[in-house]
Order: structure tokens, then C-alpha cells, then sequence
């Protein structure tokens, strides 16, 4: 099997996914960037005739494929999981709506928490928004099942979720090229019966809802996507998604059904083959969604009790624990130092958070972006962390409970796009009902994070080309917010100043710390100066350490080094910075006193 | 010509990885194999720790590489070959960058890289190919093919002809960049020996 590039493609299971909403003829998609589903809708977009855009948070994005479906057109929404709680509230009533064109949901899940805050299950949002739900297992089934997810959508009238994990999304595989569907001609068609949702017609739609979940049933015994295939042995398995890979590389001959509709179930279908083997094991990530379903139709089976219900699985979990015996010697791990991801070089994050390292009794509400990793030592300068611009509510509610004995002590920490994904309303809230707390926009203009997407603050839209910019200034006093200051953070003096005097306001404040991510092209390509340690003004005091650049490293010093080298005997060790990874912002240079560290030319 | 097999790349987050390990899928794809790969994106990237599986075979199902089941690791940086020594086995082949890079607790002072940490998968009578790539990319002009130049010394451990290497650096590589990659490619297979 020679590999052949006219037939066949090498891909990712997100740049699959895109492939495949392009060939079943999807015409409007949005949604937010989120780990692991981001480079669906960035693929999506380089194809022609489909119209893509990055919407300020996953409500909005599918809420825009609703309506595109209400006019007739495929459409996409995609999330991460997380985002689909964003999401849930249109979520549950489009599923009583149904559909005029095709819609579907993308949902990405990441088991394990590779770059999520939970991992909770989204196949339950299946149950519990009673919508069909599909689950490939690699790149080349997610291609093709989204031809199948909008077939039924449309056969059905319902959205349809298409459920992946990271395993599939940044897994790369062979996937077979197809043809591109003829996308339906939008129209307008006024159905208010189907398409109002206040309670009379609700009523209504609620019994076409289950209508439609019975017919779903029905045609899931039939559908090729749930297979048997026949083994050997008295052992079967019942599996889905990437689970199935695994149950097939530790037991090759064992008879499985694997379902790749995870909602709702063939139950024919799996009577037949529980009952063509002595014993079943269902093999899932995460919860006992598929196990809880079997022992409610009363068949007999074992999952959670040896299947780990936490984290990914792999071939090798899935072997140990069925068969523990089979587990041969395996090296053990040593003890070695870990490495975490941290902030970049240059990162103008890193200022912000100097200045609220230094306010000790200051409680830091966090939100999540890159900052988060604010959190990690040396700066440790985040102290809670739930979910996107959770931090401006809870520095809020925190505020609230303080009363008097808060004020000064409680600041919000959030990016430019997280604040317009879901800190909007909470700065709103935070100015109505006359809180103090205030609230840090870190504007680095651009989604960093999930690889510098564009948003409504970039000025630019997800093609790159020019588009209106949020005037974040603008926007926080048209909310109410009587003060909003500005300040750079690579300026890490002027930071520190203002970062005192606006969290010690008697009121609601906001401080925009605006400079540039780094890592973006344009940063990238601007010359830069660079840094070096004068190594023999170095008094060992480590502030410059402590600042956490991964430019900047500390050598230990013995008392008879430190005294060989030039130093007092008492110096405990000096700071260098290693000059092919510094970046130029000056940082480190603002907070040493001794004239060690020194600006070199431009390089570009 | 073996039939299947796994390898696995580990390093920092910005060494380069994610090219060697695509550069090597293409030429098992070339060579006739199924092959399946398996990044982790978003928070890995910021300079901590990254891993790619790549396994190939006739039918691969599984994305990742099982515990004790790595033929070969391909390690950036020294710590980051050993870290990897439980998805070693007896037969494994190491081939390992010679680069430090301190992980933030060393450099921050508060833990100590560990001194010929090597020796610890050579005692287990693992076989370590350590390989200066910084040099072997210095040597032909361009520092940015140290990923290239750790793919040419891997490549000795696979039964793929490198003129497929070479023709898959001609597709996946930018134009200004083949020709030093080539090289970078034929001075990292001519550093090592399998």
C-alpha cells in the first residue's frame, strides 16, 4: 500500500472534520477557539464556498449555525466541551426547534485535561438535550461521519452532535479524499410553529422531540456506523469513539460491537451480541455512560469496576485491566524535574503579574488564557480559576461577601478575549451593583492561547482580513466604569504604581495592560533588542530570577566560588540570561538595582 | 523490513518536534505503512514537555504507544529521553540530543539537573545514540535543522531507504530551506550508527 495522494490525504482529525463539513456541503459555520477543536473552523476557512468566522464566545457561534439552519443552510458550530455549557441554553431548545438545513454540533472533549480546567462527559448532553450523537473513532471515520451526521440531521429534523477527543483531533491518520455535496439553496420560510418556542408550540414540538428520538432508535439497529464484529472467544466488548482502538490492539480476536451512534442506543443490537458471548465488558472514557445505559436494559455487564473512569485510556490500561496477568516488567519512572509549560520569553503577562506577586494580600481572580499560568511559581500570582470570565464575577461576589474588609484585596484577572467572550456582562454586573473589585484586561491583542486566533478586539477576522475593532476603553466606561487606565506591562515600575493605586479605589476600576503577544508573526519578525548579564555587577539578590523568564537562569555558588569568581564570600550564586532566548523586553532589566543587566542592539 | 513499529519523540515545546515526527510519518507513508500520529496542542506548547507517538504498521489502531512498547525515541534534550524510560524495553533504541535545557525549578535554583542522567538507560542495557545536533546543524549552516539532523540519525534505525526521507523533505519543506535540510539530514545519518 503505496501511499497515494490523489486518493488519499494525511491528515489531522480536526483538518478530517473540516474536510468533511466542506464535502457534506456545510455553507455557514462559527464558533469559539477552545483545546482540542480549534483547527476545525481555522481549516474550515481556507475552503472555498463555506463561510466561516470565529464568534466571541460558543452561544454565540451556535446560535449563528441555528440561524443559518433556519435559512436552509448546512451548518457547523464548534466547541470544545467546556464551550458547550456556554453553549447549552440554545443547545436544549434547538433540539425542539429542529432543523431546515442540516446542523450540527461539533464537540471536542479532552479526557485527561491536556488543556481543559474539568473533563467532564459530553456524550451526557446527548441524553440529557435528547439529540442524536455520533462518535468516530480516527481521523478517517470523523471525515466521513459528518456526510452521515448531516444526512440524519436533516432525515430526522433534529441537530445532530458529533462528539470527538483530543485522540482524534490532533491524531493524524490517513483519510480518504471525497467529492463535495451540492450545499442546498437558503431561503426564507416561515414555520413559526416549528421555529416560535413559547410554550403553546413548545408543547407541541416537545412530543416531536421523543417522536423523533424513537425513530432515531429505530434506525440505529440499521445504521453501518454500529457494527458487529464477530471474534472469537466468550468475551465481547462494547466500545466507541477512541476506546475502540484501543480494545482492538489488546484483544485483536475478541468479538466487538462498536457503536460509533453513542445516542440514542441500538438496544436489538446489543441484546444480539450480549447475548452471543458469556461475558460483556464496555470499554469508555470517562463515565459509565454506555454501562449505566446496558444495566438499565437489564443486560449483565462490567465496565467502571476495571476500566478506569478518570483520564485517558490507552491500549495498555485497557489490557491491564482485563487481563493483569498478561502485564509483563516495565522499567519504572525515575524521579526527575518536571517541566511545565510556562510563560514565554518576552511575555508581556509576566510584568502584570510581577506587580500582583508583590501584593501579598491581594486575592487574585483568575480567568483562562495563557495566564493562568500567572499561577505557577515563581510568580504565584493567581489564586482561583474556574471557567471564561468567571474571574470578574467571582472578584465580585468575593467583593460582596468582603464588604469594607475587602476593599484593596480583591482584583479580577482576565485576556482581551476572554473578557469579550463572557466578561462583559460581569464588568456590567460589577458596575450596576457598585462593587469595588477591579478588573485587569490583559490585552495582548489576540487569542493567544489556542494559537492567536483572531477576535473582535485583533481588528482583524478569521480570513486576516481588516475588520471593526472593539475600543476596549470605550466599551468599560460605556458600561459604567468611571475609571480605565492603560498601562504597559513590559513597564514594570509604572505597572506596579498603577496596579496600587486602582485596586486601592473605592470603586469599580479597570486596567488595560496592553502590549503585544510575543509569539505573533508580526512581533516575531520586529527587531528586537536583547539583554545580557554583566556578570561582574550580578549581587546574586535573584529579583530578576524571580521574574520566571525561561531566559534567565540561576547558578548556585559555593562560599569559595562565589570568592574565586570576584564575589562577596556570602553571595549564594548569579543570575545570567541566556541571550539566544531573550526577547528584548527589558523587564528583567527595570527591577535589577545593582546595573546588571544591560541592553544590547537590535537584532532582528 | 520490519512490519510495525513504534517510535516516539519527546523534547521542549518549540525544539521542532512536531516537523521531525511529520517528516518521518510521510516517509513511513511513503514506504508503504499505515501510520497514526498523536500531538498534544494548547497548553503543551508553552515551553514544557512534548511528546508525539508515531506508530506504523499494516493496520494501526491505536493513536498512542503502550508502556514498554517504544522501538525508538528520538529525545530532544537529555532530560527528556530519560523521563520516557517507562515506555522503554530491552531493545529499544535512545537516540538523544545532547542540549540542556533547564527545566524552571533548576532554573530557578530550587532542584539540580541531574549529572550523567544517561547512564541510567544504559545501565538497563538500553541503546543510547547521543548525538551533538546542534553541531551537526551547525555544520551545514542553519541551527534550525537540529530537528532534521535528529531524523537523519534516527533514520538509521529504520529500514526506510533515505533517498524517501530525502524525497519527503522535497514536498513537506519549503523551497530556501530543502537543500540545507538535505544536508542536515545526510550529517545527522552520518553521525550515528545503529
Amino acid at each position: 500500500m503505496v501511499f497515494d495522494s490523489e486518493t488519499k490525504l494525511w491528515l489531522s482529525g480536526n483538518e478530517a472534520i473540516a474536510l468533511g463539513a466542506w464535502e457534506a456541503g456545510v455553507t455557514v459555520a462559527s464558533g469559539y477557539p477552545g483545546t482540542p477543536s480549534t483547527e476545525i473552523m481555522a481549516n474550515l476557512s481556507r475552503y472555498e464556498g463555506v463561510y466561516t468566522e470565529w464568534a466571541p464566545n460558543e452561544k454565540v457561534g451556535l446560535e449563528v449555525a441555528i440561524g443559518a439552519c433556519f435559512a436552509g443552510a448546512r451548518a457547523l458550530a464548534t466547541t470544545k466541551h467546556v464551550g458547550l455549557n456556554v453553549a447549552a441554553d440554545p443547545l436544549f431548545t434547538a433540539a425542539y426547534t429542529g432543523v431546515r438545513g442540516g446542523l450540527v454540533i461539533l464537540n471536542a472533549d479532552d479526557p485527561q485535561m491536556h488543556s481543559s480546567q474539568n473533563e467532564q462527559d459530553n456524550r451526557n448532553y446527548a441524553f440529557a438535550a435528547k439529540l442524536p450523537m455520533l462518535e468516530p473513532s480516527d481521523p478517517a471515520e470523523a471525515k466521513e461521519m459528518m456526510a452521515r451526521a448531516y444526512a440524519l440531521s436533516e432525515q430526522l429534523d433534529t441537530p445532530v452532535i458529533v462528539r470527538i477527543t483530543t485522540r482524534i483531533a490532533h491524531v493524524k491518520g490517513v483519510v480518504a479524499k471525497g467529492q463535495r455535496q451540492p450545499p442546498p439553496e437558503p431561503s426564507i420560510e416561515k414555520v413559526p410553529a416549528k421555529l416560535v418556542m413559547l410554550p403553546g408550540n413548545a408543547r407541541v414540538r416537545r412530543k416531536a422531540v421523543e417522536e423523533r428520538m424513537a425513530a432515531a432508535r429505530d434506525l440505529a439497529e440499521t445504521l453501518p456506523e454500529n457494527r458487529i464484529e464477530p471474534g472469537s472467544g466468550l468475551r465481547g466488548f462494547i466500545t466507541s469513539g477512541v476506546p475502540y482502538n484501543y480494545v482492538k490492539e489488546a484483544f485483536p480476536t475478541a468479538p466487538v460491537l462498536k457503536l460509533g451512534m453513542v445516542w440514542p442506543l441500538p438496544e436489538q443490537m446489543i441484546r444480539e451480541f450480549a447475548a452471543s458471548v458469556e461475558e460483556v465488558i464496555v470499554v469508555e472514557e470517562l463515565d459509565p455512560f454506555l454501562e449505566n445505559h446496558l444495566k438499565a436494559m437489564g443486560i449483565a455487564c462490567r465496565g467502571k469496576d476495571i476500566i478506569p473512569g478518570q483520564g485517558e485510556l490507552n491500549s495498555f490500561i485497557v489490557r491491564k485491566a482485563v487481563e493483569p496477568e498478561s502485564i509483563g516488567e516495565l522499567f519504572a519512572p525515575l524521579d526527575l524535574p518536571m517541566r511545565p509549560p510556562n510563560m514565554c520569553a518576552g511575555c508581556p503577562h509576566r510584568g502584570l503579574f510581577y506587580g500582583l506577586s508583590k501584593m501579598k494580600d491581594v486575592f487574585v481572580s483568575g480567568d483562562i488564557g495563557c495566564y493562568t499560568l500567572g499561577f505557577l511559581p515563581p510568580l504565584s500570582a493567581m489564586d482561583a480559576c474556574v471557567c471564561m470570565g468567571a474571574s470578574v464575577t467571582m472578584a465580585h461576589g468575593m467583593a460582596k461577601a468582603m464588604g469594607e474588609k475587602g476593599e484593596g484585596k480583591i482584583v479580577a484577572v482576565l485576556g482581551d478575549s476572554t473578557f469579550l467572550h463572557s466578561g462583559i456582562t460581569g464588568l456590567l454586573n460589577t458596575v450596576y451593583n457598585k462593587s469595588y473589585a477591579s478588573v485587569i484586561i490583559l490585552d495582548n491583542r489576540t487569542t493567544a492561547m489556542t494559537g492567536h486566533q483572531e477576535n473582535p478586539a485583533s481588528g482583524r477576522n478569521i480570513l486576516g482580513e481588516i475588520a471593526p475593532a472593539v475600543d476596549l476603553e470605550q466599551l468599560c466606561k460605556a458600561l459604567g466604569v468611571a475609571r480605565v487606565v492603560v498601562v504597559n506591562p513590559h513597564d514594570v515600575q509604572e505597572t506596579r504604581k498603577v496596579l496600587k493605586e486602582e485596586v486601592a479605589a473605592p470603586e469599580a476600576s479597570v486596567i488595560i495592560s496592553r502590549a503585544p503577544c510575543v509569539l505573533l508573526p508580526e512581533e516575531v519578525k520586529r527587531p528586537k533588542p536583547v539583554y545580557f548579564t554583566n556578570l561582574d555587577n550580578c549581587t546574586g539578590c535573584s529579583l530578576c530570577v524571580q521574574m520566571g523568564c525561561p531566559a534567565i537562569s540561576w547558578t548556585p555558588l559555593t562560599p569559595e566560588e562565589a570568592v574565586a569568581r570576584g564575589y562577596r564570600e556570602k553571595q549564594k550564586g548569579f543570575a545570567q540570561i541566556a541571550e539566544v532566548q531573550c526577547l528584548g523586553c527589558g523587564q528583567c532589566a527595570a527591577v535589577c538595582a545593582f546595573d546588571a543587566i544591560t541592553r544590547k542592539e537590535a537584532r532582528s | 523490513m520490519k512490519q510495525s513499529g513504534n517510535i516516539l519523540f519527546s523534547g521542549v515545546g518549540g525544539q521542532g518536534i512536531l516537523l521531525a515526527s511529520e517528516l518521518t510519518a510521510y516517509a513511513q507513508l511513503a514506504a508503504g505503512f499505515d501510520v497514526k500520529k498523536s500531538e498534544v496542542h494548547g497548553m503543551a506548547q508553552r515551553g514544557g514537555s512534548v511528546e508525539a507517538h508515531l506508530r506504523y504498521g499494516e493496520k494501526v489502531y491505536s493513536p498512542l504507544i503502550e508502556l514498554g512498547a517504544a522501538d525508538i525515541l528520538v529525545a530532544f534534550e537529555i532530560l527528556e529521553a530519560v523521563r520516557y524510560l517507562p515506555y522503554l524495553h530491552r531493545d529499544s533504541a535512545v537516540v538523544v540530543n545532547t542540549q540542556k535545557i533547564l527545566p524552571p525549578a533548576v532554573a530557578l535554583g530550587k532542584a539540580t539537573y541531574p549529572v550523567d542522567i544517561l547512564n541510567e538507560l544504559k545501565s538497563r542495557h538500553i541503546k543510547v545514540v547521543a548525538l551533538d545536533a546542534f553541531a551537526v546543524a551547525d555544520s551545514v549552516g542553519e541551527l534550525r535543522t537540529v530537528n532534521v539532523a535528529m531524523v537523519g540519525a534516527m533514520s538509521n534505525f529504520l529500514a526506510v531507504d533515505p533517498e524517501i526521507f530525502l524525497q519527503v523533505i522535497d514536498t513537506e519543506i519549503k523551497e530556501e530551506f530543502r537543500e540545507v535540510n538535505k544536508k542536515a539530514f545526510a550529517a545527522g545519518r552520518a553521525a550515528v550508527h545503529a
